[in-house]
Order: C-alpha cells, then structure tokens, then sequence
C-alpha cells in the first residue's frame, strides 16, 4: 500500500475551546489508485490531507493520535528535515486557488524551478529549462515564452495547470488535489481534470482527490471515503456509493444534486448545519440532521460496519438505508 | 511606465503650489515679515515703510507670491535674517540634516524590520508580547522627552556621547541623535513588519511553499519575506519627508545646525524667505520621495502596473 | 446551468424561517450572497466559549459594535488604559482630589531643590511644587487632546463622508487638498502658524491641530464610506428607493464610523505628545497655563542639575498618551475582526 491513514486524530486549540477537527480516521490509497475524500467544510477532509502532507499550522493544529504510514514508514515518527525531504519530490499537493496559492511576485518559472533547485540541486539555468518543460508538459501554449511572467498574467485554468505542474515536478508517487477544480470555470473544470488523471495514468501515482462535487468524482475515481465531523461515515467503490448509498448523510449528498430530468422540482437540502467542532453531539455526529434518527444514535457512537469487502458505513442502520434507496 | 511618471510630475505641480502659497500666506499674513530685520526692537514707521517696499511686501500677497516663485526658479531663495544669501544657509545646512536622516532611515530598516520579523514570526510569544509594548511606549514618549533622556543619560550620566553635536556633525556624532529621530518611527516599522508578516504566513502561497518541501530558512526569506516586506519599503520611503521635517526637534536638542535648526531661527527671527525657502525645499523632497516610493513599489509588486 | 434562476429565488422565498439554502451542504461556495445566516454561524463554531448549546439558533444575531464590545471587557490592555484615561480624566477635572496645593504658589528659596515630606516630586526652577504642577498639567493636555480630536473627528469625517459619498469634482478637489496638507511637516506647521499668536488659551493650539489634522480623519473616512457603498446591502436599500440623506444615515454612517473612531482614539494620543511637543519648541501653550511641555522645556535648560523637574511631568506625559493610544489600539483590535 502507498499509504495508509490509521486512526488519525486532530484537534486544534483556540482560546475559546479545542476542536475536534479530526477524529479517527482511516483511509488508504495505493499506487495508479484514486481515493476521493467527500464531505462538506469543516468535515476534517482537508486537515486530514494537511495532516499527511506535513503541513498543518501547529500550534494551533496537535496531531494527537494514529500513524500516517507512507511506503510503509510512519511520517508521523520522521523528523522535520526528513519529512521535508518527502514534501514536494514523493509527495506533492495541488490546492485549490491557484492565484492566491502561487507567490505573487515570483515568476511561475522560478516557482517551478524553485523544485529542482531545493530538491535535486540544480544551477538556476538548469531549473528554468526544467521548468518550461514542465509548463510544456502540461500544455501551456509558448511555454518558453511565458515562463518570465508572473502569476496573475495567466488565465485561471492556466495557473492550475502551473500548479499541476509544480505538483508534478519531481514525479512524487502521491498526489493530494484539495479542491483542485473549484475555482475554476465550469468548462475549464473537465480540462484541468482531465489531464490531471491523464498525468495521474503517465505518472502511475496515488491520487487523493479532495473534493464536495459528486460529478467530478463519478468519472474519476475508483474509490470514496465521505467525511462528516472529523470521521469516515462511508467508504465504497465509486459505482456501489452512486448506486445505492449505505449511510443517510451519503444519501442527503446525492439527492441533493441538481439533475436535469428533475426540472422545476425543489431541491432536497439535508436540514440543520453543520456541527460544532467544539461540541460535536453526542452519539452519531449526524443525528441531530438525519431523518432515519432513532434513540440509540443518540446515545451510542456507530462504528464502521461492513457493508460489503470493501465497503463501510458507520450507520446503526445502514441496511434499510439500502434497501430504501434500491426502491426509489 | 513614462507616462505615469509624467502625470504624476504634473499632479505635483499643484500640490507643491498649494504647499508652498500656504506657507506663503501664514508667514505672511500671520506674521511680520520685517520685523525681525530692525534688530531686537520694533522699527520705526518710516524705516518699516521703505523696507516694505524695498522687499515688495507693498504690493498684494498674490503678486508677492508669484514674484517669489519666478525667483526661485532662477535660484534666488531671497536673503536670511544677517544678510546670507538663503541658498548658503541651505548648503550648509542640508547635507547635516541628510546625514541624520540616513542615519535615521538606517536604524528604521536594520532594527524595524529585524523587530518586525521576530516578533511576526513568534506571534503571542513572549517576545512579541515585550516587542509590542515596548513599541507602544517609544510612541508614546514624545521624540524631545526621548531625545532629551537620551542626552541626559548617555551624554550626562554616562559620558558616552557628546551632549551637543560640534558643526561638523559626522556620521559617528549623529549616531544617538539619529535613533532618536528614528524612534517612533522605528516603533512603527516594527510593528508594520510584525503584522505585515503575520499575516502572509497564513497566507496560500507560503503554505505552498511550506508544501513545495523549501527550507523553513527558504521559505521565510525568499517567500515570506520578499512580500511582506513590501508595505514597509513603502512607510520607510514616505517617512524620508517626514523625517527631515521633524528633525527640527532633535536638531534642537542635540543643537545640530541643519535644516530644523535653520528654520527655528528663521521662525524666531521672522525672516520669511528663510522659512518659505527653507519649507519649500522640503516639500520638494517629500513629493519626490513619494513619488520614487510609489514607481519602487511596482518594481516589488509585479501585480501593479502603472499606466 | 439552467437550475440556477429559480434556485436562486427559492431563496429569498424561504426567508428567514425556513433553512436557508446554505445549508444545502455542499451548495458550491458563494451561492446565496444574499443572505449571511451562515457566516454568522460558522463565527459562532470558532468562538463560543464552553458550555452546551441548545440546538437552533438560541442566540441573538450580534452586531460589529456588541461584539466589539464583548470582546473589550475582556482585554486587559483596554480594562487597564481606560482605568489610567478614567482617573486622568477625573483628575483633569476637580484636580483638587489629590493635592491642596496651588500650582502657581511658588517659593524662589526653594528652586530645584529635591523630593521632601509633602513634596514628593521636589520642586521646579521657580520652587513650585513640582507633584501639584504635574497633577495640574493633566487638565490642559486632556483638553488640549480631546478639543483637537473631537474638532478634527467632526470636520473630517464631515468633508471625507460628502467626498467618498458623491465622489466626482468635489472628491477630486479634497482629495488634492489634502495631499496638500499632508505635504506640511506638522512640527514646521505648527512653528509657522503658532509662532506669532500672543494669546495664552488653548484655542490656537486646538484650532491648528484641527487645521493640519483633519485630512489624516478624512482620508480614513472617504475610504470606508467608499467601501461600504459598494456593499450589497447599500445597493439593495438604493434599489428600493432609499433617499440620500436616509441611506447617509442608516446605512453608511454606522458601519464608516468604526474606523474614524479607531483613527480618533489613536491620534488623541499624538495630539497630546503634539501639544507638549510645540510646547517645548515655544510656541504651543504660554504661561501661566500650567502644561507638561512647559514644564518641561523649562526644566530641560536645568537636566544636569535637576533632572526630577523634567522626568515627573515627562512620565505623566508619556503615561497618558500611552494609555490613549493602547486604548485606540485594543479599539481597533476589537473593531477589526480580520486581525483576530
């Protein structure tokens, strides 16, 4: 396995109370695989990729249980200077805003570069070539050219690609893509997504993509984890989740996308707000908004059960939830 | 890029009219032009009459004005109170008061931005905690308080300076003066960096640089740094003006002869030519340092461009 | 997408009763701008303090100012300098709380002469008592500070607001006279304009600080009316035909108001040090006003012999206006969220 999240747990202190941001949550994703993370914000889905990557603000961040295991090692027993070394060249990450994520007053070639000199040592001439042959490889047109320009004179689909780029450099075996499509436009969207799994097959990475848009995930994906107040609620091959949702939270998701054959129908929205970090309910996180609530999800905290081999949910009731899915 | 520097050279133009006429006004109209030129008294009518129009002071302020602007453009700064020529006040007296300015600018940007950095990184430690206060107090004191326990303590008790600097004023006897000068707003550069720094290490792109696996050593200076700094660059260059304006303080505790100097005579003696000369010249400088600040503030932010 | 218009209807109809659409839970961000439910919310998530909460929105929706305010009387720098600026302030009034003595009553026999039972500050170059000046100095900077910051708040605040309100000609016209007046060093101004008035009140020296100082307040004031005329909630009242002078007054005003007083609080601290300053220089206050900077100037000619003339009055100095500019700067801390 290329890596294997077990039993993380993360918690942040602010002077008004600790936050329970992640808690227990494990998920593994191998080489030439793609595990999606869904959930919405604040559900732990990027503090977790955080936590892998090494980059969690800490204080106020803690780190407070679980191991990170990558290529079999845990990085959460490495030191500083060794973790840094794995940041960047075998594992790499893509986030979401390109503009604000891209050093303003630093041309892209001397941030693409910038890789190849920390890294592997190279002469600052050596680097640039390096870095136009990147910007090339994922497209962008007069690579050699733009490779003096500075973020903000690329177009928004452009930046991503630099991003991708820069993710790419040194070949790392995993890829974390934390929303990398968001910001986008909507055509742009599948382009930047495309070549990102395109690079992906190249490459023979792991991919985690990090995500809240069901329709990216349908395409490329092999499997997804969903997330809700710091926990895994669900785990399952990509088609099974579409097909037939195992846990309500999962199921609020899916309806609530729009659908073109629902036309001029309201949207299902799943009631209430997310929970309080500081105040998690007691009991299944999701019973205070989840219409199938009986007592004991009240009371007791659901573990993950086993739908299927590679299939959990963590739902006291995640059978009828199946079954009442596989009617409609 | 030229021609912005052209607009903005021609907005200054009325700025620096409208600078200089209100000065103009205020010496004029608040005060008695020939009244310091008949020694320590008052001069008699007949002899005032003839002053007045011997210097033009009968005809309106505005003719007075305009004769004064044509004359400075062919360098005629008008004559101080013992009969020099303004312009040799001025040569003499600039190059001090430059010196302490740069000694001043000096302290603002090696201690500022050091303070500044130190305390942005380590946010509610300890150090920030003493830092901030410590800025806070130095604000606080007025620049002559501090100058004058600065002479007090260091020139007086301690013996390591001279109280008062001799009329060379070299770089080595302008060093305390200089930091006086630069007190507060060495206070306020610290705390500038401070915040300027905090608030770009929680910003996306160090986070990538954090992510690129850079050395903490790399990421501070080369990212975090290079972009923080820039609003700082930006108060360290428009306070050129300010500093050599409010010099006069420090040049009168430290009794440097500059510019602060001059002009204080210049004011007790009511000699306006002096002081409008004198103000004009400083006016000058601050326009033209903000105007440098602002085209050294595209050559930082590649994301501004002037048009 | 054709889903959107209605979407973006249904909206508004659910109103503030029913759930608003942002909790759609993975509604894509910066959907409903309408409505801020959420924002407010998610506040809540970061900084309520212990203690079980009901389920439901139990607590008041809460404004900048009571916010602010909550967040104040929890901040010892703020609790600390409104104490030093509440004492000075009562002192500054019946000075007579705590000293007997006259500060003009002065004994020649006993110029520069040290601390001593009853007078524990010694006394000054003409034997005055130097406790009882220094008590008496506090009403004349106090006055000085809060004339000057309460003249330069008003006028500029006035002349920005219209500025940053109607903008065109005007806006231009202001905001070159205030370059202007920025381009005059204050000091040099101030030695100028103060250097030939004879009158020995505050006024001039209040009127000057107004005259040089309000550009700083209109600046500040013409770029928060800026901002908040372009917020979605100022559009909307516009849109449903809100006068001028009511959008002024219930839209605008409340929300630039925070950073003038930010701007005030602070400043009302350098317009003491400012006093003393020209003070100093002679040509600020002139006695028989019983000023700190007088003191002491006067005291500064004598540093070698009595240094305690001058260090007395010049800790009362820097004491107050510390404590106004720490009170301006929990103020702004409290104001501005984003610094939090």
């Amino acid at each position: 396995m290329l890596l294997e999240v077990r039993d993380l747990h993360v918690e942040f202190r602010t002077r008004d109370g600790v936050a329970k941001a992640v808690n227990g949550v494990n998920y593994s994703v191998d080489e030439g695989e793609t595990l999606a993370v869904l959930g919405e914000s604040g559900s732990g889905k990027s503090v977790t990729a955080q936590a892998v990557m090494g980059i969690l603000d800490i204080p106020p961040g803690k780190i407070t249980g679980g191991e990170i295991l990558f290529q079999g090692k845990d990085l959460l027993k490495f030191k500083e200077e060794e973790r840094r070394k794995v940041r960047g060249a075998e594992m790499a990450m893509i986030f979401q805003d390109a503009l604000s994520s891209l050093n303003p007053v630093i041309s892209v070639g001397d941030q693409l570069g910038e890789m190849f000199v920390v890294h592997r040592g190279m002469k600052r001439k050596e680097a640039r070539a390096k870095a136009v042959e990147l910007m090339e490889h994922v497209r962008i047109p007069a690579a050699a050219e733009r490779v003096r320009d500075y973020p903000h004179q690329f177009s928004g689909g452009m930046r991503q690609r630099i991003m991708i780029a820069m993710a790419l450099a040194l070949e790392p075996a995993l890829i974390i893509a934390d929303e990398p499509t968001t910001a986008l436009d909507v055509t742009v969207q599948a382009q930047v997504m495309d070549l990102l799994a395109e690079l992906q097959r190249e490459l023979n990475m792991g991919l985690i993509l990090i995500t809240h848009d069901l329709g990216v995930v349908a395409d490329v994906a092999d499997k997804i984890a969903v997330m809700y107040a710091g926990k895994i609620v669900e785990t399952a091959p990509v088609h099974d989740i579409y097909k037939a949702p195992a846990h309500p939270y999962t199921k609020g998701l899916l309806e609530s996308i729009p659908r073109l054959d629902q036309k001029g129908e309201e949207l299902y929205a799943i009631k209430g707000l997310p929970p309080n970090l500081m105040h998690i309910p007691p009991g299944c996180a999701f019973n205070p908004r989840c219409p199938m609530a009986q007592d004991v999800c009240r009371t007791e905290v659901p573990p993950l059960f086993e739908v299927d081999a590679d299939r959990g949910s963590a739902c006291f009731f995640w059978r009828e939830c199946l079954d009442d899915t596989s009617r409609d | 890029m030229g021609r912005y520097v052209i607009r903005r050279l021609l907005q200054m133009i009325p700025v620096f009219i409208g600078a200089t006429l209100l000065i103009f006004v205020m010496v004029n109209v608040m005060g008695d032009p020939i009244a310091g030129l008949c020694g320590e008294r008052k001069c008699d009518p007949a002899t005032a009459a003839q002053l007045r129009a011997e210097f033009g002071l009968d005809k309106p302020l505005w003719q007075q004005y305009l004769t004064y602007l044509g004359n400075i453009f062919t360098g005629d700064f008008g004559t101080a109170f013992n009969g020099q020529p303004v312009t040799e006040l001025m040569a003499t007296a600039f190059p001090v008061t430059i010196r302490l300015t740069i000694v001043a600018i000096f302290f603002e940007i090696i201690i500022g931005i050091t303070l500044g950095v130190i305390t942005g990184l380590r946010r509610g430690r300890p150090v920030d905690t003493g830092v901030l206060l410590l800025t806070l107090v130095v604000i606080s004191v007025p620049t002559f308080v501090t100058g004058l326990l600065a002479q007090l303590l260091l020139g007086v008790q301690w013996g390591w300076i001279q109280p008062s600097v001799s009329s060379d004023a070299t770089f080595g006897e302008l060093i305390v003066p200089g930091l006086v000068l630069a007190s507060v707003s060495l206070a306020y550069v610290t705390r500038l960096t401070r915040t300027s720094i905090a608030e770009n290490k929680r910003s996306d792109y160090v986070r990538t640089a954090v992510a690129k696996g850079l050395p903490r050593r790399r990421v501070t200076i080369r990212h975090l740094l290079r972009n923080s700094l820039i609003p700082v660059v930006t108060f360290i260059g428009t306070d050129i003006g300010a500093l050599m304006g409010g010099a006069i303080v420090t040049e009168r505790i430290f009794n440097i002869h500059g510019v602060g100097y001059q002009l204080y005579q210049g004011i007790v003696r009511q000699n306006t030519q002096t002081v409008v000369g004198f103000v004009t010249i400083l006016v000058l400088i601050f326009m033209v340092a903000n105007l440098l600040v602002d085209l050294l503030y595209a050559v930082l932010d590649p994301r501004i461009r002037y048009a | 997408m054709p889903e959107q218009p209605p979407y973006e209807e249904e909206e508004f109809h659910h109103g503030p009763e029913g759930p608003p659409p942002e909790d759609l839970a993975i509604a894509p961000t910066g959907f409903g701008g309408t409505m801020d439910l959420g924002s407010s919310e998610a506040e809540t998530l970061e900084k309520t303090p212990g203690g079980p909460e009901g389920t439901g929105p139990t607590e008041k929706p809460r404004s900048l100012w009571s916010d602010a305010w909550r967040d104040l009387r929890r901040n010892p720098v703020f609790i600390i300098s409104g104490l030093v600026i509440l004492f000075l302030v009562v002192i500054s009034i019946w000075p007579s709380l705590i000293t007997d003595q006259s500060p003009l009553k002065c004994d020649l026999s006993k110029a520069q002469q040290g601390s001593q039972p009853g007078h524990p500050f010694g006394y000054d170059g003409q034997g005055c008592d130097v406790y009882t000046r220094t008590v008496y100095g506090t009403r004349v900077s106090i006055s000085v500070g809060v004339l000057a910051t309460i003249g330069v708040a008003l006028l500029g605040s006035f002349l920005g607001g219209l500025a940053g309100f109607y903008g065109g000609v005007g806006d231009s016209i202001l905001s070159r006279i205030t370059d202007i007046f920025f381009a005059i060093p204050v000091v040099l101004g101030g030695l100028v304009l103060l250097s030939v008035v004879t009158s020995n009140t505050i006024w001039p020296v209040v009127g000057f600080m107004v005259l040089l100082g309000w550009p700083q307040v209109s600046r500040i004031a013409r770029g928060s009316v800026i901002t908040t005329k372009e917020n979605d909630y100022v559009h909307a009242a516009r849109a449903l035909g809100a006068s001028n002078s009511r959008m002024m007054l219930r839209h605008i005003t409340p929300n630039a108001v925070a950073p003038v007083i930010v701007v005030a609080t602070i400043a009302l601290g350098t317009y003491i040090s400012l006093e003393a300053t020209l003070s100093y220089l002679g040509v600020g206050l002139k006695p028989p006003t019983v000023s700190w900077g007088i003191d002491i100037s006067s005291a500064s000619a004598y540093i070698r012999q009595a240094p305690h003339m001058l260090l007395w009055p010049a800790g009362a100095l820097a004491i107050t206006v510390l404590a106004f500019i720490m009170l301006g700067d929990a103020v702004r801390d409290a104001l501005d969220p984003k610094l939090r």
